[in-house]
């Protein structure tokens, strides 16, 4: 048996034992995971330094911060999510037991991207030990440091047969992809997905699939370019631009192309000095095939900002192309990377229709003042997500589903929905062995009277809440009427 | 042909029409009336089909379904409305909201068994979420098939709501083009099969699939009612349905007073020879007939065990002390033949039930209302009801699927609007407060990081309408308490 085999098989066995089924426990692996941050902070600001040349504020800010943000709704609103969630009866059902019970899917799988290897690989851990789920954890061997952290130190804290970490490149995960899991957690690349979906259904394996795509981002000319162009800059290069949700290219008027460039590069200098490469706040290229791959894109472009690089160091300077066509090479894939095109459009109109052209994007920015231009980017576009007027920071909102559409993705998890997207939720209906003689209008043989009472009980919809509160109010009134009569007379 | 259904579907749907609320109101309308005007028909075409009874139609599929469409209408506005979250202090001056929008055109395969329930409560789910909808009736219901095909372009829009029939071949070329949400009912083999064609395109799937749905039944309950709620839920349709119980699981002590049960209610129920009640219905077809049949080889029916291949009739049948390992509990029955395995206890049942794949459905019948929690925790299952069958299908409230091989995703009522809508996430800050924003800029430091901490962890504050509500109310009874307090102290 391979090791990936053994690792599901002790996975699922330890599921069976019931362990997980108890809110103290999983309770406790939370509180133990929140522990493994914090004791070892260092050593995973380290893997990150070495995977992604990421500052120890920078790894604290993007990775771990929202992490233990996670971990702590999770520990306190655990209890509350996990509760049977009542729901409205009918006038058949008004005396029985009517509710949705959350349940343990059983062994989840948990594919880790590389570009925030703690965040999106730890974050669906959390909704999944919450749930009660145990789940295989896949670092991406693209960023090995984080990964060989993550395999060495995880244990020590987790339940090692319950949350096991398996390293590994393609082969391994196509091991394990064989294998049976109950739900399968993907990050990474459109490409995969599909090979993750497609091995998925062989088991009829429910997925979540957080992909990418090209985010645009759309600058009205009539809002404050300064402000714009630092949190446009701000969201394109953290990370060295391999953010999934990072603003891929810019659309707007020519008019204000180069003041965009200009308060980009301002932006640019604010926050990386005028040496990026020295600073210790700009991160690499992950690897040489990410590198070439994003140096490529720059061909046929004209470059306006950057465009310097260091191979040895898997350095790009923050780059801003301009004048980029939707031919362009920079145009033809997910740049994630420090490569940010400017695409001229001669309004919302046309950058409207320059959008649903494409592939549905993770998410949409819209930079603007007026909120009925907003609104009509809402309304006329679909994507993920969409923020107006900064970026990134939805991600940061534990209560908005985060997640993709179409090529983008499908399924979304953060805070209440990691724990919903990883649980079954069982309808249940708890009827008494009595009052049957209700029930004689639904048996045969069967008469157009029994029919009549059958389609009052089936079709009135009862709302037990609005009724108990306007009892309330009722007794409330009555309450009033009687205290000013009897001191008012 | 099924190409160019899909390229009409999408450049209606392109167009924008689906998106004003008014029109899906209408549409929703349209397709109101027609299941109205037209019950007749649909109830001969069903007659036909599997000779289903003139009131069992209504009462199994065309309530429910008018049931789905008139809840949809009355509360579109609402499930349509953006739905406000919980913030943060980052984003506490910010609108921050879940938009639900409409996906696309979506494929929905519908199945033989109940016709028009299952293939078109998608369907209002479809139309109420603002999407085209490509809708394939199973070739197998032939009279309903041609029917809906014949209908739903005279009522609602043929564009976005084509109707395309056929069967294996049109379904594989149907699949090898790009939806944006493929809803199926049917078996887990083709289940498997239409996920790996969604693949391709990373289309989202609903699989209402099946299973082999097990039904408990304690000795210390009311065996008599049990037994007629049971064989109610057995028979209807003759076994042919998803959620049906598929066979029981009981204590040796009481299984021939099971029997009994179901005997008396069989009676009570269809007479004397149910072949001769216009309420009991007949096998889809031959093949399914022949399938059925075979799965009793090796054993005597204790109740039935009659058939009649020209009229592709079973008679209600019920077997005794049946093994796990027969036949009959290889596969989901789908028919009306009733196996009863014995187990020793209620342990003994839950392990039973825990070996096998996750059923759509779990039965319990049971007084004990402890005994019902640990079956309840220790099992798991698409729905469940305890101590009736399949009543949790008809309320809308409840999300309707399987888990695990019985299917995945969910509807009904307005989990098909959401199931079959994209939530999208909304933040709509101001480019102002920027100075909020310095702290999370570079060049970053242990000050500034501890700033941004401070604003992603403070707690929650919860901006839903349900706390809005309260806290109105308990400010106006704190007021008229207040307001009461004068009124006696000045009156003293």
């Amino acid at each position: 048996m391979s090791r990936e085999q053994l690792a599901v098989q002790r996975a699922r066995k330890s599921f069976q034992t019931g362990k997980t089924k108890p809110l103290e426990y999983r309770v406790h692996q939370l509180k133990s995971l929140q522990r493994f941050i914090t004791e070892k902070r260092k050593d995973i600001a380290e893997a990150v330094k070495k995977d992604l040349y990421k500052s120890e504020h920078g790894t604290e800010l993007f990775e771990t911060l929202g992490l233990e943000g996670e971990i702590n709704l999770a520990v306190e609103k655990l209890a509350e999510w996990a509760a049977p969630r009542p729901v409205e009866k009918n006038l058949f059902t008004i005396s029985d037991e009517v509710y949705i019970q959350p349940e343990p899917l059983g062994v989840v799988l948990i594919i880790g991207a590389w570009n925030y290897p703690w965040a999106v690989t730890l974050q669906p851990l959390v909704g999944a030990i919450a749930a009660g789920n145990a789940a295989v954890i896949k670092p991406s061997d693209v960023s090995p440091h984080s990964a060989k952290v993550m395999e060495e130190l995880l244990p020590l804290y987790l339940d090692k047969d319950l949350y096991p970490v398996v390293t590994g490149g393609v082969t391994e995960t196509q091991e394990l992809l064989k294998q049976r899991f109950d739900h399968v957690f993907y990050t990474g690349s459109s490409t995969v997905g599909k090979l993750v979906m497609e091995a998925a259904s062989r088991h009829l394996t429910p997925v979540t699939l957080e992909l990418g795509g090209k985010s645009p981002c759309y600058i009205d000319k009539n809002c404050d370019l300064t402000v714009a162009c630092r949190r446009i800059t701000w969201g394109k290069f953290v990370n060295c631009g391999q953010t999934c949700i990072a603003p891929d290219y810019i659309l707007c008027e020519p008019c204000i192309q180069s003041q965009v460039i200009e308060e980009i590069r301002k932006s640019i200098k604010e926050f990386y000095t005028d040496n990026p490469k020295t600073f210790e706040d700009y991160g690499r290229i992950v690897n040489q095939r990410h590198f070439k791959r994003v140096m490529a894109l720059m061909d046929g472009s004209k470059i306006a900002i950057g465009g310097d690089s260091d191979e040895s160091q898997y350095y790009i300077a923050p780059t801003v192309l301009q004048d980029v066509t939707g031919e362009s090479k920079a145009m033809q894939e997910e740049i994630f990377g420090p490569v940010l095109p400017i695409i001229s459009v001669s309004g919302v109109d046309e950058a409207i229709q320059f959008i649903n052209e494409r592939e549905k994007p993770l998410a949409l920015y819209i930079f603007s003042p007026d909120n009925k231009v907003i609104r009509r980017v809402i309304a006329e576009t679909s994507s993920g997500a969409l923020l107006a007027n900064d970026c990134l920071v939805h991600f940061t909102v534990s209560a908005l589903p985060f997640g993709g559409v179409g090529n983008s993705g499908m399924g979304r998890y953060h805070g209440q929905h990691s724990f919903d997207q990883l649980s079954h939720l069982r309808s249940c209906l708890i009827k008494k062995l009595n009052m049957e003689g209700v029930n004689t209008m639904r048996y045969p043989p069967h008469t157009a009277k029994k029919l009549g009472w059958a389609r009052f009980f089936l079709l009135k919809q009862v709302n037990l809440g609005k009724l108990r509160r306007m009892a309330l109010l009722a007794t409330l009134a009555a309450l009033a009427a009687f205290v000013v009569q009897r001191f008012l007379r | 042909m099924e190409r160019q259904a899909l390229k009409r579907a999408r450049e209606a749907f392109l167009s924008g029409r689906t998106r004003p609320l008014e029109f899906r109101l209408q549409q929703l309308t349209a397709l109101q009336s027609m299941i109205k005007d037209r019950h007749t028909e649909i109830a001969t075409a069903l007659k036909q089909d599997i000779n289903r009874s003139q009131y069992d139609t209504p009462l199994l599929e065309l309530i429910s379904l008018e049931n789905e469409i008139t809840l949809a209408i009355a509360k579109l506005a609402e499930w349509a409305a953006p739905r406000p979250v919980e913030k943060n202090l980052l984003t506490i001056s910010d609108e921050v909201y879940i938009q639900p929008e409409p996906l696309g055109v979506v494929l929905i395969i519908g199945a033989w068994n109940y016709p028009w329930a299952v293939t078109l409560i998608p369907l209002v789910g479809a139309i109420a979420a603002g999407n085209a909808a490509i809708v394939k009736p199973s070739e197998l219901s032939e009279y309903s098939s041609l029917l809906l095909r014949a209908m739903l372009p005279r009522y609602l829009d043929q564009d976005l709501y084509p109707v395309v029939t056929g069967g294996v071949t049109e379904t594989q070329e149907l699949l090898k083009q790009r939806f944006d949400h493929v809803f199926y009912t049917g078996s887990s083999t083709v289940g498997k099969l239409v996920m790996e064609a969604a693949s391709r395109h990373l289309t989202p799937v609903t699989l209402e699939l099946g299973g082999k749905s097990p039904c408990y039944i304690d000795k210390n309950c009311d065996l008599r009612v049990a037994c007629r709620r049971i064989t109610w839920g057995k028979f209807a349709n003759c076994g042919q349905t998803c959620i049906a119980p598929d066979y029981i699981l009981c204590e040796p002590s009481i299984q021939n007073r099971v029997v009994e049960g179901i005997r008396q209610t069989l009676l009570e129920f269809y007479g004397v020879d149910p072949k001769c009640s216009p309420d009991y219905s007949r096998i889809i077809n031959q093949r399914h007939f022949n399938r059925v049949m075979s799965l009793m080889e090796g054993y005597t029916a204790v109740l039935g065990g009659q058939s009649d291949a020209s009229q592709r009739y079973i008679a209600p049948t019920v077997l005794k002390d049946v093994s796990p390992h027969s036949r009959l509990m290889q596969e989901e029955i789908f028919g009306p033949l009733l196996p009863i395995v014995t187990v020793s206890d209620m342990d003994d049942a839950i392990r039973f039930i825990s070996e096998r794949e996750k059923p759509l459905a779990l039965y319990i019948f049971c007084s004990d209302k402890k005994a019902i929690k640990r079956m309840l925790d220790e099992t798991t299952s698409g729905g469940v009801t305890v101590n009736d069958v399949m009543i949790h299908y008809t309320l809308t409230s409840l999300p309707f699927g399987g888990v695990g091989q019985s299917g995945m995703g969910r509807y009904h009522g307005k989990h098909t609007f959401d199931q079959l809508s994209h939530q999208r996430a909304c933040l709509v800050r101001s480019l102002g407060m920027e100075s909020v924003n310095l702290a999370r800029y570079p060049p970053q430091d242990r000050q500034r990081a501890r700033r941004v901490r401070l604003a992603l962890t403070s707690p929650m504050i919860d901006f839903s309408k349900r706390t809005y509500v309260w806290a109105v109310c308990v400010t106006i009874i704190a007021f008229g308490l207040f307001v009461t307090l004068l009124v006696i102290l000045l009156i003293q």
